[in-house]
């Protein structure tokens, strides 16, 4: 009848032959054998990072345990924890803890910062506005590094905008008086740790938005209407149920702006005081003073800072809602 | 006597969606009540409403003499069980049971003894320490359960709860929830879509479609007595009749349905009772159910398994009692 007309019964065989030839053995064999497939898949990425990224990691942490001879400025190839003690010198250890304490505000703010806009954007964006919301975020890493720092240089100085847009809510005041301030202040915002501060915040912002976002995305919103139907306010939701959930992504958020700013170098040679961030004490070691094995220290601070890190949140049970 | 919830004129629009559109109601206090409709007929609008996750269009809403509009869920009495239960993952099983007293501020070792016992009441002591993902369907449905009841709300809301369980489960379920209300004594409201578990468990029905209301009644009333077209169709497909059709065996022009199980079906091409052909049959293990062609009009019987069957396109006589002849309120 009708069924025969639109599917009419055809005579093709139970099981198809191979489509011969290299590529048909090819498939055959992978579908056979997937883990071959998988080793030739994994074979260039991992021997990339086996021997480009571990391997000069090595010879950097190899170069650490070397000293400087301080009279011929020649490397002595002996095994040495000196360079290591040299860490402790005041001067460096102050280098260690400015970029420590620069890295522990900036992750925070940028946590505090990222979270509405990361809520917003997983629970009630759709469509278009989600679009717009990538779009906002993303937009900014699309620029040059470089272009960007500097257009802040120009808003944060002391002829810049941010000071003309203050004067004439004459707010100056409250500039000025910041500004004064020890530590934080300085001459102008760009000359001070609160412009580094601010450009820092700005620079790794989305790093720590994504991530958020990807984690509230997976919390089901039932769960946020439960909390509020057990008798929970909103403050109370977001304290037991949304952070506890949001934790695995505000961590993953913070490794990215936590080690970007342990590690930079460029944000506060531009923008900032005349005081050293780990990056900049690197920069000079191995470059004017030709001190390598002093940078290879300075540059093992932040990986074991790191470590310190995720295994103090692992054991906070970040990752636990994973 | 002030009811548990009460609706007057209660609307709430989607845009130009009308998902609740001037719903009467009143639910009283103790009564086991379900809300019956097919998907999109607003029945889980009118429980989140009670919630306080939606707020009224127009209309008013009073639970327990109160009014409810602008009240946010967390000022309200009362606890909802979520269709997939919505268990926080990041809590074990008592910590779930034991957050609403949580938040009320209740000392730890008073809201996990209270949580215990809530567990228990639901039959699963020593559960507590157990992720939810550990549970099985069955057993997070009574977490969830237990979560809402350790609260002692006023009204106990239910969406759906047992839309995800297999049967055998269910019916459990079923006898279990209904001896649960009868013992605490608390306002059940019960969404579902299966009007099996509607009838089977409810003091009260009201079926649902396109926003509003269809009828209110007791489970007897809405199986035996529906209202209109929609009703009778809905809960327990009873064969609808055409007005032309009833005016024959009652005399009035008007709607009527008759219950599958009341149609008795006889061999052969004569009889007194209406002419039809057997189309086809389907059976149910008890029962066995009969599709019938009487001149155009499609009909359906339910037979005991057993009773001696025509062939699929033979000739038969249909008969019924005319008591069972229901007629509708609804218009020609």
């Amino acid at each position: 009848m009708t069924l025969d007309a639109a599917m009419p019964r055809t005579t093709a065989p139970a099981i198809l032959p191979g489509s011969g030839g290299l590529r048909g053995t090819l498939s055959d064999l992978f579908w056979r054998r997937p883990q071959l497939l998988l080793l030739l898949m994994l074979l260039p990425p991992v021997l990339w990072l086996g021997i480009v990224y571990i391997g000069s990691l090595f010879a950097l942490l190899l170069q650490s345990f070397f000293s400087i001879d301080e009279f011929s400025g020649l490397i002595n190839r002996e095994f040495t924890l000196k360079t290591y003690g040299d860490l402790f010198q005041a001067a460096n250890l102050d280098i260690i803890l400015r970029t420590v304490t620069m890295a522990a505000l900036v992750t925070l703010a940028s946590a505090i910062i990222a979270f509405p806009i990361a809520y917003y954007a997983a629970r009630y964006a759709r469509g278009r506005w989600k679009a717009l919301f990538y779009l906002g975020v993303m937009l900014p890493l699309w620029s040059s590094y470089l272009v960007k720092i500097y257009a802040w240089k120009l808003i944060l100085a002391k002829e810049g905008i941010l000071t003309w847009l203050l004067a004439k809510l004459h707010l100056l005041w409250l500039l000025d008086g910041w500004l004064s301030l020890p530590i934080v202040g300085g001459n102008s915002l760009s000359v001070s740790f609160t412009g580094t501060f601010i450009v820092f915040v700005y620079v790794w912002l989305p790093f720590m938005i994504l991530p958020v976002q990807a984690a509230l995305e997976r919390v089901p919103g039932n769960l946020v209407e439960a909390s509020s139907d057990l008798g929970a306010s909103p403050g109370q939701t977001f304290r037991n149920v949304l952070f506890p959930l949001a934790l695995p992504g505000i961590v993953a958020g913070s490794i990215f702006t936590f080690s970007l700013t342990l590690g930079d170098y460029i944000i506060p040679q531009i923008i900032g005081t005349s005081r050293l961030f780990i990056g900049q004490a690197v920069y000079s070691q191995q470059g004017t003073a030709g001190n390598i094995p002093l940078a290879a220290a300075f540059t093992v601070v932040p990986i074991v800072i790191m470590g310190f890190y995720l295994w103090g949140a692992k054991r906070m049970g970040a990752f636990d809602a994973l | 006597m002030t009811s548990a919830v009460s609706f007057q004129k209660v609307s709430r629009h989607f845009g130009s969606v009308r998902a609740v559109d001037a719903v009467d109601l009143d639910i009283a206090p103790g009564e086991f009540f379900a809300m019956l409709g097919p998907s999109g007929s607003g029945k889980t609008t009118c429980l989140r409403l009670i919630a306080g996750f939606e707020q009224p269009t127009a209309g008013s809403i009073s639970i327990f003499g109160e009014r409810a509009e602008g009240v946010p869920p967390y000022r309200r009495n009362v606890n909802t069980v979520f269709q997939d239960y919505a268990l926080f993952p990041h809590l074990n099983v008592l910590d779930n049971v034991a957050y609403g007293l949580m938040v009320k501020g209740i000392g730890k070792l008073a809201r996990q003894k209270a949580a215990e016992e809530a567990l228990s009441l639901v039959r699963l002591p020593g559960y507590g320490a157990r992720r939810p993902g550990q549970l099985s369907g069955g057993q997070r449905q009574r977490v969830a359960l237990a979560r809402a009841l350790v609260n002692q709300p006023k009204v106990l809301l239910l969406d759906e709860p047992l839309g995800a369980l297999d049967l055998k489960l269910r019916e459990n379920m079923q006898d279990e929830l209904k001896s649960l209300q009868k013992a605490l004594g608390i306002t059940f409201v019960f969404v579902t879509h299966d009007q099996g578990e509607a009838l089977s468990m409810a003091d009260r029905v009201a079926v649902f479609n396109d926003g509003k209301i269809m009828q209110i009644g007791t489970p007897e009333d809405i199986y035996q007595r529906p209202k209109t077209r929609f009703v009778a169709d809905f809960v327990g497909s009873s064969n609808v009749l055409p007005p032309d059709f009833v005016q024959r065996y009652s005399g009035q022009h008007r709607w009527g349905s008759l219950r599958p199980e009341s149609i008795r079906v006889g061999r052969g091409a004569k009889g007194d009772g209406v002419a039809a052909r057997l189309v086809s049959t389907n059976y149910l293990g008890a029962t066995t159910r009969l599709a019938l062609d009487a001149d155009g009009l499609r009909l359906h019987a339910i037979v005991p398994a057993g009773t001696a069957m025509p062939e699929e396109g033979e000739a038969v006589v249909l008969t019924f009692n005319r008591e069972h002849l229901h007629l509708m309120d609804e218009p020609t």
